[in-house]
């Protein structure tokens, strides 16, 4: 095994498209049990921890651009917890303290686990996904860049390089259902914003369906809308729940989520 | 390969192989077996240490990745034969039954009070969630963690 360890964007780029193989490792969350467990023996490993150009975030135009190595700990922070607040609620979410501080929201992107706790409330705030290689970089709807369960759209050259949101403004939140308040991989989560300036509902739910998908509605259908969040689901059955009670729980979540950003 | 980096505050450098994490390397390379190893999946919290004075699990970070970084385990807590007043604490509420969790807990105790001084309850549930003990000895160290607080109970 080799390490590769580049000091800026473009270095990480060449090399990757040097070495396709190579697997990313920011936080190493999700990599290292891997490599622990003995379940992956890459040839190379890409370590993204010494990349500043993905470190933090920035506004550009009233949009805000949350590096890829941006952690669930930086987004809890004011004033981005202000700016993204289901993004922070999802955050504080995630893990433990020390997955927090390691964990990022370009980890969460790159191994697109249906669970991925910060994509729901990326998606109802419209994020698009910023992937770059050498050949340049390109701007995808995160709802594209899911492909299914731990796919993306990431082509072998390429590397995600950030989320990028407008926010909204709007009264948001997310919910998870897990067996207790940290160290769970959801159940099922739901993020939602109840968007009066566009006279919309947008909800998202993770952990119900082979991606974590957006379900929208105008403002006035909010009595339905707990409904048709349920009925847009694909959960299945696994170790984790069933597919009755996610689909139960996603009325649930979505009937209080509403109460709380209609209040 | 070689690796480099500051643990304890003296630097240090180690040769390891490029798929092993900084858990192992403090363990097995430079003798410091005060992390412990336990779920290897950042469950537990045992391996906790500080990374450039962020609390993190050790067997979570690729050692290499800690080349040129400094770490602080809970070796490097007390000061010579002096405990830290962490540490004190634990021993002084009985917040030790088998130990196994004590060192991860010590050191998520110390980042705790690092930034919240005067923790809550709930402040202290939240910032220890990542550190399992399985003897279930919480109530004493929840005491331990308001001890070296100074919270009156």
């Amino acid at each position: 095994m080799e390490v590769l360890t580049p000091r800026s964007l473009a270095e990480a780029l060449a090399l990757k498209a040097e070495r396709p193989d190579a697997v990313p490792i920011g936080g190493g969350t999700d990599v290292m049990v891997e490599l622990n467990f003995d379940r992956a023996r890459p040839d190379a490993l890409l370590n993204l921890n010494e990349v500043g150009e993905l470190k933090g975030w920035s506004r550009e135009d009233g949009r805000v651009r949350l590096g890829a190595a941006l952690t669930y700990a930086d987004a809890m922070r004011p004033p981005l917890c202000d700016l993204l607040p289901a993004l922070a609620e999802a955050s504080r979410t995630v893990g433990s303290p020390q997955i927090r501080n390691r964990g990022t929201i370009g980890g969460n992107l790159g191994t697109a686990s249906p669970a991925g706790d910060a994509l729901p409330p990326l998606l109802v705030e419209g994020a698009e996904v910023e992937v770059a290689s050498v050949r340049g970089s390109r701007r995808l709807p995160l709802s594209e860049f899911l492909l299914g369960p731990k796919r993306n759209a990431l082509a072998a050259d390429e590397l995600v390089a950030a989320a990028v949101v407008t926010p909204s403004g709007q009264p948001q939140t997310f919910m998870k259902v897990g067996t207790r308040n940290a160290m769970v991989i959801a159940v099922c989560s739901l993020a939602l914003v109840a968007d009066r300036e566009r006279g919309e509902l947008r909800a998202a739910y993770g952990s119900a369906g082979p991606v974590p998908a957006l379900v929208s509605a105008p403002l006035a259908d909010r009595e339905a809308f707990a409904e048709r969040v349920a009925a847009a689901a694909r959960p299945i059955d696994d170790l984790r729940g069933t597919a009755a009670y996610r689909r139960h729980a996603l009325r649930v979540l979505t009937e209080r989520a509403l109460e709380r950003c209609l209040a | 390969m070689r690796i480099a980096l500051v643990v304890n505050r003296e630097p240090h450098e180690a040769d390891v192989w490029e798929g092993e994490s900084l858990l192992f390397a403090l363990r097995e390379r430079l003798g410091l077996p005060g992390s412990k190893n336990a779920c290897e999946q950042g469950e537990c919290g045992s391996c906790s240490v500080l990374l450039d004075g962020r609390l993190v699990c050790a067997c979570l970070v690729l050692a290499v990745q800690a080349d040129g970084h400094e770490v602080i385990t809970v070796e490097g807590l007390g000061d010579g034969d002096q405990l830290h007043r962490v540490q004190e604490a634990f021993l002084e509420a009985g917040a030790v039954q088998c130990g196994f969790c004590t060192p991860g807990l010590v050191v998520a105790t110390v980042d705790l009070l690092e930034r919240v001084p005067q923790p809550s309850d709930d402040e202290i549930r939240e910032a220890l969630a990542g550190n399992l003990c399985r003897c279930t000895g919480y109530a004493k160290i929840f005491d331990a963690v308001r001890l070296a607080a100074g919270i009156q109970p």
